[in-house]
């Protein structure tokens, strides 16, 4: 618990697998290779919205070297869920999304899949598969997805939570959260502020493509050597896509080069394992980075807005938004997420969010980084700063007198344990960083956010070798140093020194069950896992050094790395770890510790950052000149990668905020795939990004941990919008603040600051 | 087409190997030579994922075809380290965790190493820009500027 000390727990040792990532060793998903293996291609779909007429794969078949061409008429068809961890995936959207059935339903949707035995030879066979389709208007946006006119992308789809809906629509789902009585909360509001925002579609951006390799056996099973944040994730949709049991397939995760959520859902996988069924041979696959762009990823672009009321003293009444969060081809936005991320940080007596699901003709969304929380942060966190600024209060003093504490109702239900939002929202106000002078054309904001950090399933065994070393083995992927951290937590437990740890990754026939690398669990729930496992071979060693002193074995203490025997025992010495390592042949076997758990809640994340922007006036260009990130990890287990994961997430939230977007033409075609026109941060568009690490204990772990890896990208977009705003006067509430959409406002008159008067008439008109 | 056959210099050592014509030279360095360590992260030249050594020059293996190997000095991120010890670069990355996922990492070493054969007093700013060409998604960049500008201090000082 947090007055507990530490002895390893907080060091910053080298990781484990450092030296194969810094040699060229370490092995990705592309980086497999098997004897015979064939290369795998897909034929995607040059159409954003078409009904597929024929698929004809002769002339395809006939390519010399082509030894196998697959399509949706391979794989069963199925309209069963699939449960993943707390997720019910909708398993026919899975499958249709590997291979569409009936209809494409954007540029770039798999149709077909062809392997053969050199890459020339499968393009050469994708280029000849014949598809007909019959093409229909592309629904891009969410304002024609709500048309009332609109093609729809699913004849099936009927909304859900909407009462008395009976009309297919694109709109998936209406979801609605609600406290006390709005409009009552917001006659008592001094100052009501109103606006709407956008969000573009943006990608996770993991530099690694989708890679992996299959090998089907005669015997009905299956081997995949891929790169993803989850082996049994892979495993399970594999087998349910497939209609094989997942005892019939293996997969064996690589190293992988970034994910951000965008590694859970499968892509390649199960269609490598159809060609290789067919061709009987193994086959692989890798993505091109164009591929990644329009087929994989993206998250919603959203259309959210938000009104927010406060009395003359800051104290925020009554919140009314509604939420639209685009979800790409199938059902599953992160709209859900984001209406109860939207007031999660605040006090908020009144408040009603609804939240729309909506489908247009894009790629199927996957998770995002704190899939939905940024861009509802986005609006809400804008809003804040207009208050303040209406108000004359410091921005951060009016988040202080409305942020939750302990005890205070999280707005989709439970209190909050103890959490940092005012510790860490003082220690804000306090730093140098929110006094420090700013120079001309420069702007300061600063923004809250909050995620929720998952628990759920995980496994941990630790196997204690006979000289003293171990070795812990978790069924997580390690994007971001978490072997590092559970290496720490088993020398915490054992006493054994870190680099004597061999921490590694199971593969789905090696560990048990272990849900996602996401959700910020890794080192929280899986960590529980590790402690638990690492205490049962603690209490093995304890039970052994009993049998070798003849004494009872609640009689015998754990102290730094040694039982100790009872007072008075006969020729008793303590034995270290090693000692009973050494021994454990002769006193009962090899000493293996297990622990499963199921984590139903976890410590709930918050962080705020503050942002200095520079603006050229000139070119509309801003640069992030200072940035600072304050955010509540509970405890760090290895300070230098929660660091890096605050870093890393503010610089993804900065590009979001700046630069990246994609940007389709007319038929639904994203004109920007690739890195050069899909613009991410690099090196020379950063400052140093600094962190400051509150630790409010999470009592719900040992150790105190909470997740730390989604919170960070959520205050980004509206710190840096709330700089742009400080710095130019124009309260920009659509994002990318792209040089094009500063240099355009810039040029023209400011935009005033609405008054709620202003904004009831602009809502009477429309 | 017929393959061509390279004879080239990879990490010191002769190689020889048969390509397309239009096989690119980091399809060759991971296919034909079993070097896996450079990487592909976007095939035009934009991540840096792929970055070696060329005659000592910087470049984006992608963007070089095989053939254009022939009877020139190749090094990659496999090349680096001497014997047992590693280079500088490697173990100032370990030390200031300046990975993640480490998929850039060894782009950005050795885009890094032909930083400091250039210059090496590199200032942040131009170590930020010199890196430019390396997308990483994880870190935010902080720790590998920090790793790179305390390489160059280490090797001044053990140069001196």
């Amino acid at each position: 618990m947090s007055d507990r000390t530490f002895t390893y727990v907080g060091t910053r040792p080298v990781r484990h697998d450092g030296m194969d990532k810094v040699t060229g060793r370490a092995n990705y998903g592309a980086d497999f290779s098997l004897p015979g293996m064939l290369h795998g291609v897909v034929v995607r779909s040059p159409h954003a919205h078409a009904r597929i007429v024929s698929i004809d794969t002769h002339e395809a078949e006939a390519v010399p070297g082509v030894l196998a061409v697959v399509t949706a008429r391979d794989i069963p068809e199925t309209r069963a869920k699939l449960m993943l961890g707390e997720g019910a995936l909708d398993l026919r959207d899975i499958s249709e999304n590997l291979l569409a059935r009936t209809k494409v339903l954007y540029h770039g949707h798999t149709v077909a899949a062809v392997a053969a035995t050199t890459l020339d030879a499968a393009r050469e066979g994708a280029a000849r598969v014949k598809v007909t389709y019959e093409v229909l208007e592309p629904v891009m946006t969410i304002e024609q997805a709500l048309a009332a006119n609109a093609p729809i992308l699913h004849s099936d789809m009927i909304t859900k939570g909407q009462h008395g809906a009976k009309a297919p629509s694109n709109v998936a789902a209406r979801m609605e959260l609600k406290r006390g009585d709005v409009g009552n909360g917001f006659t008592q509001a001094d100052v009501v502020v109103e606006r709407e925002f956008r969000t573009p579609t943006v990608h996770q951006g993991y530099i690694e493509p989708h890679a992996c390799v299959a090998r089907w056996g005669e015997d009905g099973r299956a081997f995949v050597w891929c790169s993803t944040q989850g082996p049994f994730a892979v495993r399970d949709q594999c087998a349910a896509v497939l209609g094989m049991d997942a005892a019939q397939v293996k997969v064996i995760p690589s190293e992988i080069g970034g994910g951000f959520g965008g590694k859970i859902v499968v892509y390649l996988e199960p269609l490598a394992v159809a060609l290789s069924r067919k061709a009987r041979r193994p086959v692989k696959m890798v993505m091109g980075r164009e591929e990644v762009f329009r087929a994989t990823g993206p998250t919603s672009g959203t259309r959210i807005r938000m009104k927010l009321g406060a009395t003359r003293d800051g104290t925020f009444v009554a919140a009314d938004a509604s939420l639209y969060y685009e979800a790409g081809a199938y059902r599953g936005s992160p709209a859900g997420a984001g209406m109860m991320c939207l007031v999660a940080p605040y006090r908020i007596p009144n408040f009603v969010i609804e939240a729309f699901d909506v489908v247009v003709n894009k790629p199927k969304v996957a998770a995002y980084r704190a899939p939905g929380s940024p861009t509802a942060s986005f609006a809400i966190e804008s809003v804040i700063d207009e208050l303040a600024r209406e108000l004359r209060l410091d921005p951060i003093d009016l988040r202080l007198k409305n942020a939750v504490v302990e005890g205070d109702a999280a707005p989709f239900g439970p209190a909050y344990g103890p959490i940092g939002l005012k510790a860490l929202l003082e220690a804000a106000r306090r730093h140098p960083h929110w006094k420090t002078p700013l120079a001309a054309n420069q702007g300061r904001g600063v923004a809250c956010g909050f995620w929720f950090n998952a628990g759920m399933n995980s496994s941990a065994t630790v196997t204690l070798n006979m000289d003293g070393s171990a070795a812990v083995v978790t069924g997580n992927p390690d994007i971001g140093g978490t072997r590092a951290a559970q290496a720490l937590m088993v020398s915490e437990e054992l006493g054994i020194p870190v680099e004597r740890i061999r921490p590694g990754v199971g593969d789905t026939d090696s560990s048990g069950y272990t849900d996602v690398t996401g959700g910020s669990r890794v080192c929280y729930a899986t960590g529980m896992a590790v402690i638990g496992a690492a205490q049962d071979v603690r209490e093995q060693l304890r039970a052994r050094a009993a049998k070798i002193w003849n004494v009872d074995v609640a009689s015998v203490t754990w102290e730094k790395g040694h039982a100790v025997p009872p007072k008075g025992a006969e020729k008793a010495e303590p034995l270290s770890v090693n000692d009973l390592a050494a021994k454990m042949t002769h006193t009962g076997g090899p000493i293996v510790g297990r622990a499963s758990l199921y984590a139903p809640m976890a410590g709930p994340g918050f962080g705020a950052h503050i942002c200095d922007l520079e603006v050229d006036p000139e070119t509309g260009r801003s640069r992030v000149v200072r940035y600072t990130a304050f955010q509540d990890v509970g405890k760090a287990v290895h300070p230098s990668f929660v660091e890096g994961q605050i870093q890393g997430g503010a610089a993804q939230g900065i590009g979001w905020a700046l630069n990246e977007e994609y940007v389709f033409d007319k038929n639904g075609v994203m004109e920007n795939a690739g890195f050069l026109d899909y613009r991410m941060p690099v090196a020379s568009d950063l400052p140093m990004i600094e962190t400051v690490l509150i630790e409010v204990a999470n009592p719900l772990h040992p150790y105190g941990v909470r997740g730390v890896g989604e919170v960070p990208i959520v205050p980004p977009l509206a710190a840096v919008a709330n700089a742009m705003r400080d710095a130019t006067g124009i309260r920009f509430t659509e994002l990318p603040l792209s040089p094009p959409r500063v240099l355009a406002a810039l040029n023209h008159e400011p935009t005033p600051v609405r008054t709620s008067d202003e904004l009831s008439a602009v809502k009477a008109d429309s | 087409m017929a393959k061509l056959h390279v004879h080239t210099t990879v990490n010191g050592e002769a190689a020889e190997f048969l390509c397309e014509p239009h096989e690119t030279l980091l399809a060759a360095l991971r296919n034909e030579l079993g070097l896996t360590g450079t990487k592909e992260g976007c095939a035009t030249g934009d991540c840096g994922a792929c970055s070696i050594l060329l005659d000592g020059r910087l470049v984006p293996s992608c963007l070089v075809l095989a053939a254009e190997s022939q009877d020139r000095a190749v090094t990659t991120i496999e090349g680096l380290a001497l014997g047992d010890a590693l280079h500088p670069l490697q173990r100032k990355f370990l030390e200031h965790a300046a990975l993640q996922c480490g998929i850039c990492t060894p782009g950005f070493i050795v885009a890094a190493k032909a930083l400091l054969d250039r210059q090496p007093e590199p200032t942040e700013q131009e170590a930020r820009f010199w890196l430019a060409g390396n997308l990483c998604r994880c870190t935010g960049y902080d720790k590998i500027i920090r790793a790179v500008l305390d390489t160059a201090a280490e090797m001044r000082k053990t140069a001196v």
